[in-house]
């Protein structure tokens, strides 16, 4: 398409003395407080969306740490108690040998939800300082981030499938650990600090990159 | 979208600022099929697609259609020692109400089912009058807004990959069949899907805007 032809630097509507609105696309000029098509607040950037970044993605790193040590959840069989944490979910799938998923659970719980804050972490101090990651990588980097980040929650839903499903009293009983609310709480605070991240600070930032 | 680098601007309403990373763009209409990307960043702004507003309307009819089903009939039966449980949706949300989870029940609730139906209910209340041709309803720019800032919490198709993961590690302690509420669900997820493909974000916006009583 003709959009892909290789352009002139490129005019952004800051630039250009102008404020965008980043729902509906429209532009207006300066002193508007609110869109006047969708009726989102606009901001030329949303620099202080920054510290609340911060805000969450630190909230959501501290109560991912009581995620990981209390149970998620415990199975009573037969009169014994066992308690699982969410690695301790995962090593159990692996000796039962169903590997598929044991590796979708550590992937949704472990692996995403630390990789997120990484590249939180990453794409935020992107933003004042430079960095060797051009645009276009960190650009698609937050957009997987925004993607990615609901899929964590499957292990909250496991577990309540689970122990709505296994009751069956003196057989074996599922009961849900203190250690799915942090974790959907963790869930949420990342999610949160993704959908406060202005992406098109991405884009300012002062190293223009070849590309 | 073709930028702009002039610095003879012309005026605010025949620019468009690309959502994700602000490059001043010429708006112009885009075609039905045709689909119209930043040329700085590639996110597409536009695709519009024939009949999308009937289709998105259709799809979340069904959607909800099929909410009411996976609610209220069985999820999941399991069978175990020759004793029988049935599990509906409804048991799923409450399965962290006593306790100290407790909270995460309203989360569940909100997730699943109340969040999922109410983007249904407000795209359907955003979408249906323009389809007949009429104006937008009341209040329909903040409906859509509304609609567009649930999206990420709607996680209906999150659960069901939630429901297999949970299936296979039943699987070994006793034997698991599917109730019609699972089919119904996994419908939903896929009419969902559905529906969001056909809508083009930016151009429910401009028809809004176009169709606005004055």
């Amino acid at each position: 398409m003709e959009n892909l032809r290789s352009a002139p630097p490129i005019l952004t509507a800051r630039d250009a003395g102008l404020i965008g609105c980043t729902h509906c696309g429209k532009v207006d000029r300066p002193g508007v407080a609110r869109c006047a098509r969708c009726g989102a607040r606009l901001r030329a950037r949303d620099v202080d969306g920054l510290q609340k970044v911060w805000a969450w993605l630190i909230a959501g790193i501290v109560i991912y740490i009581p995620a990981n040590l209390y149970p998620m959840l415990s199975t009573a069989s037969l009169g014994k108690t066992t308690e699982n944490t969410i690695l301790g979910g995962v090593i159990e799938l692996m000796h039962h040998g169903s590997y598929g998923v044991a590796g979708i659970v550590f992937f949704a719980s472990i692996v995403i939800p630390i990789a997120k804050f990484i590249a939180i972490i990453y794409l935020g101090l992107s933003v004042t300082r430079k960095v060797h990651m051009p645009m276009h990588r960190r650009h698609t980097l937050f957009e997987i981030v925004e993607f990615i980040g609901r899929w964590s929650m499957i292990d909250v839903f496991v577990v309540a499938i689970l122990s709505s499903l296994v009751r069956l009293d003196f057989a074996a009983t599922i009961t849900p650990g203190i250690a799915a609310v942090s974790f959907a709480l963790s869930v949420a605070f990342t999610m949160m600090a993704a959908l406060s991240f202005d992406e098109r600070l991405i884009w300012d930032a002062r190293n223009e990159d070849v590309e | 979208m073709t930028a702009l680098i002039s610095p003879h601007l012309p005026d605010p309403d025949a620019m468009l600022a690309c959502p994700a990373c602000d490059a001043l763009l010429v708006d112009r209409t885009v075609s039905v099929g045709d689909t119209a990307s930043c040329p700085r960043c590639h996110t597409v702004i536009e695709a519009p697609r024939p009949l999308a507003m009937t289709r998105i309307i259709m799809l979340a009819l069904a959607a909800l259609i099929l909410m009411i089903a996976a609610v209220f009939f069985p999820f999941l039966e399991l069978g175990a020692a020759g004793m029988v449980r049935r599990s509906s949706l409804l048991d799923t949300v409450m399965a962290y109400a006593t306790g100290l989870t407790a909270p995460l029940t309203l989360a569940m609730a909100a997730l699943i089912v109340v969040l999922p139906v109410t983007r249904f209910l407000t795209l359907l209340y955003v979408l249906g009058p323009m389809a007949f041709g009429w104006h937008p309803a009341r209040h329909a720019v903040h409906a859509f807004r509304v609609a567009e800032a649930l999206r990420p919490w709607a996680m209906a198709e999150v659960f069901i990959v939630g429901v297999a993961v949970a299936l296979v590690k039943v699987a070994g302690l006793a034997h698991v069949s599917l109730g019609p509420a699972f089919w119904a669900f996994v419908a939903l997820v896929i009419v969902t899907v559905l529906k969001d493909n056909f809508m083009s974000r930016v151009t429910v916006w401009k028809t809004l805007e176009a169709r606005r009583r004055s």
